[in-house]
């Protein structure tokens, strides 16, 4: 049932790639008829960078359906490198490890298991950067 | 625009009403309010309910509503904004009576949560508070999106009096008898209860009830022929970004500041005026963000407030006044008419030992998700 809306929003899941309006700046995760800002039509597509700061994060434990067997789980709000903000699942993180302002990378997960058609969704999350200088 | 009155409230007791449909539901509220307002019909019926299709897999809620309340031929739809949805309903109706067109409209809400299991809600909460390929991919939820606010107000501001919200929705929901939690909760349970997305803890959030609520709104000449008080109500709404990190300030909800602004400028009031005001605490951290984004309490200063009282029933803005979203409860659909249906009763003099002692003009804030839209009633008694 859902798998035309997975496809449609694959190369944003997939490598963040969304369209920014030349006139505003403003970033769009989906294809924008108008620019939600400056109601521009003119658009370039671009890839966000893949690693940033972690803003503010939290732990979901009482998880929405198809998620269940993933809880608890981390969402944090990220900072990417162009000043872009993104929300993400947080992931390969050791307790403790999650701190405000920590340097983070996008990986490629697996991020849940659709419908009763079992179809597996696959997409980004963020993980602590091994560096942290 | 001509004026519009409202003039009879219901509301069941919201509970867990597993002997009830959704539209039975909204049926009692309904011809309760009917009743209040002494009139056997309306032009028109509005209906409140922000997750029928997903919980009860009903739609077509209209119709439904004014089969069971005994009112078919009657022109009924629903109103949907997420749990702002009874306010949507409310715009609508009063948007009729405003252009002339209807006399006496019946503008309900309903929800039951307790139909759905605690997985199905959630995902219920994430419909409403983001987008279903972003947050919703991503099983953020509601409760994960306050909490990221939540911990932006802390750092900003910290988090003093914060968790004071509930306490306060809590003392005023005791003895209500349409309560979902009539009793008090100190200070100290909240602090220990668990957390259900650090740092918003199980009791800085509403629970999982049902509940329906109907007003019955008419037009200046009609209320002139009631007898039920001449209460004239205002309704203002604005959205914002749905993504609250896609604004240029988290922590101001333009939505909440320009409706509010919006209907004190049509009412003619000034916040000083204001006797009460009903709150969108659905976590405890968007009751902060209302009063402030309100203009009712400087930045990062409403936990400071109310800490000192001044959102008490004895305070200096009485605030939840039958214990608000956290205590009253908080089904979707109905909770911005049980708002208004609230601030009738105290302007009415019916609010029984929850009185105020000066109750003219109230006003009550609804929220769909985390602002992505607000809606602002405002009720002022008449002098006839």
């Amino acid at each position: 049932m859902r798998v035309p809306g997975y496809w449609r929003n694959m190369s944003f899941l997939y490598r963040l790639a969304g369209w920014k309006c030349v006139h505003c700046g403003a970033f769009h995760h989906y294809k924008p008829v108008v620019c939600r800002r400056c109601r521009s039509k003119e658009f370039a597509q671009v890839e966000l960078p893949g690693s940033g700061r972690l803003i503010a994060y939290t732990v979901v434990r009482s998880p929405p359906k198809e998620f269940e067997r993933c809880a608890p789980y981390a969402i944090g709000l990220i900072e990417l490198e162009d000043g872009t903000k993104i929300l993400s699942q947080l992931t390969d993180f050791k307790e403790n490890e999650l701190r405000d302002d920590i340097r983070v990378e996008a990986v490629f997960r697996r991020v849940r298991i659709n419908g009763e058609q079992g179809i597996i969704e696959y997409g980004y999350k963020f993980r602590p950067a091994l560096s942290q200088s | 625009m001509a004026g519009v009155y409202v003039a009879g409230v219901g509301f069941t007791k919201i509970a867990e009403h597993w002997d009830k449909d959704l539209e039975q539901l909204m049926a009692e509220a309904a011809v309760k309010a009917l009743e209040d307002a002494g009139v056997s019909t309306v032009n028109a019926i509005y209906v409140g309910c922000a997750l029928g299709e997903h919980l009860q897999c009903q739609a077509n809620l209209g119709a439904l509503m004014a089969e069971c309340a005994g009112l078919t031929g009657v022109p009924a739809f629903r109103a949907e904004a997420a749990d702002a949805s009874g306010a949507a309903a409310l715009y609508s109706g009063f948007c009729d009576i405003a252009s002339g067109r209807s006399e006496a409209v019946l503008v309900v809400g309903g929800e039951k949560l307790s139909d759905g299991l605690s997985e199905e809600v959630s995902s219920g909460t994430l419909m409403m508070s983001g987008r279903s390929w972003y947050e919703g991919f991503m099983g953020i939820d509601f409760y994960a999106m306050s909490a990221l606010l939540y911990r932006l107000y802390s750092k900003r501001y910290g988090d003093e009096g914060i968790p004071f919200f509930p306490v306060i929705s809590h003392e005023h929901a005791e003895g209500v008898a349409h309560a979902q939690y009539p009793f008090k909760i100190a200070l100290d349970r909240v602090l220990e209860s668990p957390f259900i997305a650090e740092p918003l803890r199980m009791l800085e959030v509403s629970g999982i009830g049902d509940g329906a609520a109907a007003a019955v709104l008419v037009s200046e000449e009609l209320a002139r022929r009631l007898k039920s008080p001449k209460i004239r109500m205002f309704i203002s709404s604005a959205t914002d970004y749905v993504n609250p990190f896609d604004r240029e300030d988290p922590l101001r909800l333009q939505s909440v500041m320009l409706s509010v602004s919006r209907v004190l400028e049509h009412a003619g009031v000034s916040r000083s005026e204001l006797n009460m005001v009903e709150l969108h605490d659905s976590a405890s951290i968007l009751g902060a963000l209302c009063l402030e984004s309100g203009g009712f309490s400087p930045p990062g200063a409403a936990g400071k407030l109310a800490m000192k009282g001044e959102f008490g029933l004895n305070g200096r803005l009485p605030c939840n006044t039958f214990g608000g979203l956290k205590a009253r409860g908080h089904p979707f659909g109905a909770t911005a008419i049980y708002q208004v249906a609230e601030i009738y009763l105290q302007l009415a003099g019916r609010a029984g030992k929850n009185q105020l002692d000066k109750a003219r003009t109230g006003l009550a804030i609804s929220l769909s998700g985390v602002g992505a839209a607000a809606f602002t009633s405002l009720l002022k008694m008449e002098e006839v």
